[in-house]
């Protein structure tokens, strides 16, 4: 049999995957089995399936995905902390024909900048909401989260979250579902191909639907935050599964306006 | 053309003048004594006269953030508070600076520290020419010493804002805010239309075509040398600045022995001042500050060798009069006259101020 080379591999027929044209090349600056390169590939996979590369504007936080606009080749804007769906409100209202989204941690859209997010949620703002949920806060280097789980260690509970000195865990995606401007909510995650799936068509629908201008379209990520939790990537997922999970579990909360009942 | 005139409050003057620049965009917060601003612009419907977007914010913070997100669409975004807003708004102002955009802030100032009063001051100085947020930038300042001087700061502010990408900040106090007094309005402009704004924005997040590569709105550069590289180019636009747009008025100045410097109302005040000094036989003139950034150190320092001194009058404890002492270097004694708190000063406490202070003192 004759030697099989690189280039007889090469070739369009054996393509099966592809980067996406709206991410640049830019190394991305997350470590590795992180979440967030991977839901920045969803955003750019559907924007370049929608065809709306130029007609997209996001929104990047302050957290560990601020440089998110080195990566995706989009217009982009970076927010002040928490205050991302403020500044895609000015935008929208003044381009109400584009798309727009905001991209956020949990420190930044369910601690600093809540007002802003149950604001823009309520006034019903025709925009994507892309929540990181990690439970800690990673860029700063491992803080508690508003979404630290009970028991839960970060650099500010190193014996763990204790409910009666820091308060509860925030539910913020169960929160902003009950409120009349927000059109649809869903929990993902990332970490397996099946979730990446499922991830991808809640994003997709949630540009979608900017069209329909019903209100906010609100997408949880339950990531991970693996160097923050000091577990190694394999480890962190298994940790989320067993313990994430349980408390921000994964699926549909309000569909096409409607809270879903379980 | 017949003159377009009306009796109108200062608030309402600038609101009005917002929309007849074609400005894009209000975003605000209520609070006294400006909140006349919003209510005007609400009850013109904006988006039915021009098109203008108009929206009451959830907070200050949320309002400023606003303006960032519109002015980095190349859009003529206009905010307005008083003191605690505009403490509230700090951060937000710090990032728009940083990222070089062009936006409009209004401030009525009312009495501090705190919640203070709701009368009028002027003892946000200090935080509207120094920086008032974090890092070092600049804001240009205007001083409207009258309703007209409101209405005209729209458009020369959105000029200056455009010129030079960066924020300015009208410097009222709650008279000028407050005070009807007749005004001849402009014209209604067009807005500009997405085409036009593409064009003069080419730095603006207005999606991106296949055409150039995407803009990105930030001000962070997490390499310091590239950081103070950055730096350096804000300071040069800032040199630029005091270079070509101190704006000033000299009243009575060309046989004057002695100078009130003053802005916005106690200007105003210092005119009655000035009068019952003259009718005295005190020679007086007055030195009105139009733009406070840049401040006119120049005209001042070479006004210094034909008088005997200088009076600050200031709705504060002192804070102009630091910027006034720096230009005049010692060349001529430099005093300072405030009532603060919210209260207003006589124009008889003017003059036996300066009476006392600089001719007796
Ligand atoms: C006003 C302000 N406060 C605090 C900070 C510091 N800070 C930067 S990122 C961050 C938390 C980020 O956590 P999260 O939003 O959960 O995002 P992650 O990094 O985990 O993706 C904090 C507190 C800041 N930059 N600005
Ligand atoms: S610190 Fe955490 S959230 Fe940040 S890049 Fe690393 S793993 Fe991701």
């Amino acid at each position: 049999m004759a030697e099989i080379t690189l280039q007889d591999i090469i070739k369009e027929e054996n393509l099966v995957y592809k980067k996406s044209k709206v991410m640049t090349d830019n190394t991305l600056s997350y470590c590795p089995g992180c979440g967030h390169g991977t839901a920045h590939r969803l955003i750019a996979e559907v924007i370049e399936e929608l065809g709306i590369q130029s007609e997209t504007i996001g929104v990047s936080p302050v957290g560990c995905s601020v440089l998110m606009y080195n990566f995706l080749d989009i217009d982009m804007q970076q927010a002040a902390h928490g205050r991302a769906p403020a500044v895609a409100t000015a935008i929208k209202r003044i381009m109400p024909e584009k798309y727009v989204f905001t991209y956020q941690g949990d420190g930044d859209l369910a601690a600093i900048g809540t007002a802003e997010t149950i604001h823009a949620c309520n006034r019903g703002e025709n925009i994507t909401i892309i929540f990181i949920n990690n439970g800690i806060y990673g860029m700063t280097g491992g803080q508690m989260a508003p979404t630290t789980l009970e028991g839960m260690p970060a650099s500010t509970c190193p014996f763990g979250r204790d409910i009666e000195l820091m308060g509860n865990p925030l539910k913020m995606t169960e929160l902003v579902a009950n409120l009349a401007g927000v059109y649809s909510v869903s929990r993902h995650s990332v970490h397996t191909p099946r979730n990446v799936r499922k991830a991808k068509k809640a994003i997709l629908q949630a540009f979608e639907s900017q069209k329909l201008k019903r209100g906010v379209s609100f997408i949880e990520i339950v990531s991970n935050c693996n160097s923050g939790w000091k577990l190694t990537p394999r480890k962190a997922n298994e940790w989320m599964e067993e313990n994430m999970f349980p408390f921000y579990p994964l699926g549909d909360i309000k569909v096409d306006g409607q809270l879903v009942t379980k | 053309m017949e003159k377009e005139l009306r009796l109108m409050k200062g608030n309402e003057a600038i609101a009005e003048a917002a929309i007849r620049a074609g400005a894009d965009a209000y975003f605000g917060y209520p609070i006294t004594p400006q909140s006349e601003v919003i209510e005007y612009l609400m009850a013109q419907q904006p988006h039915k006269r021009t098109g203008m977007v108009v929206l009451q914010a959830e907070s200050e913070v949320s309002a400023i953030n606003m303006i960032y997100g519109a002015a980095a669409c190349g859009r003529m975004a206009m905010t307005s508070s008083s003191s605690p807003g505009i403490s509230l708004k700090q951060e937000g102002i710090s990032y728009i600076a940083g990222a070089e955009l062009p936006c409009l802030i209004l401030n009525v100032v009312r009495g501090g520290p705190g919640l203070g009063t709701i009368q009028p001051a002027q003892s946000d100085y200090f935080q509207s020419t120094k920086g008032g947020g974090h890092g070092d930038y600049r804001l240009v300042v205007l001083a409207p010493a009258s309703v007209q001087e409101m209405y005209d700061s729209v458009e020369l502010g959105f000029d200056l804002a455009f010129k030079y990408l960066n924020p300015v900040m009208v410097l009222a106090d709650g008279i000028i805010g407050q005070m009807m007094e007749k005004v001849e309005l402009g014209e209604q402009k067009v807005r500009r239309t997405p085409e036009e704004i593409i064009k003069q924005c080419p730095w603006a997040t207005t999606g991106k075509p296949e055409s150039r590569d995407h803009n990105i709105i930030t001000s962070l550069d997490l390499v310091a040398a590239n950081q103070e590289k950055f730096n350096i180019k804000l300071q040069a636009k800032y040199k630029e600045i005091q270079d070509k747009e101190v704006r000033y008025e000299m009243i009575n100045c060309e046989d004057a022995d002695y100078i009130l410097v003053a802005y916005g109302s106690s200007a105003r005040l210092s005119m009655k001042a000035m009068d019952i000094l003259r009718a005295k036989g005190i020679k007086v003139g007055i030195f009105r500050l139009i733009t406070l950034f840049p401040f006119p150190s120049k005209q001042l320092f070479e006004l210094a060798d034909k008088v005997k001194g200088f009076l600050a009058v200031e709705m504060s404890a002192g804070q102009m009069v630091e910027d006034l002492q720096l230009a005049v270097q010692f060349k001529k004694p430099v005093k300072h006259f405030g009532r603060f708190g919210g209260v207003i000063p006589s124009p008889e406490e003017i003059a036996d101020a300066l009476e006392q202070k600089i001719i007796g003192g």
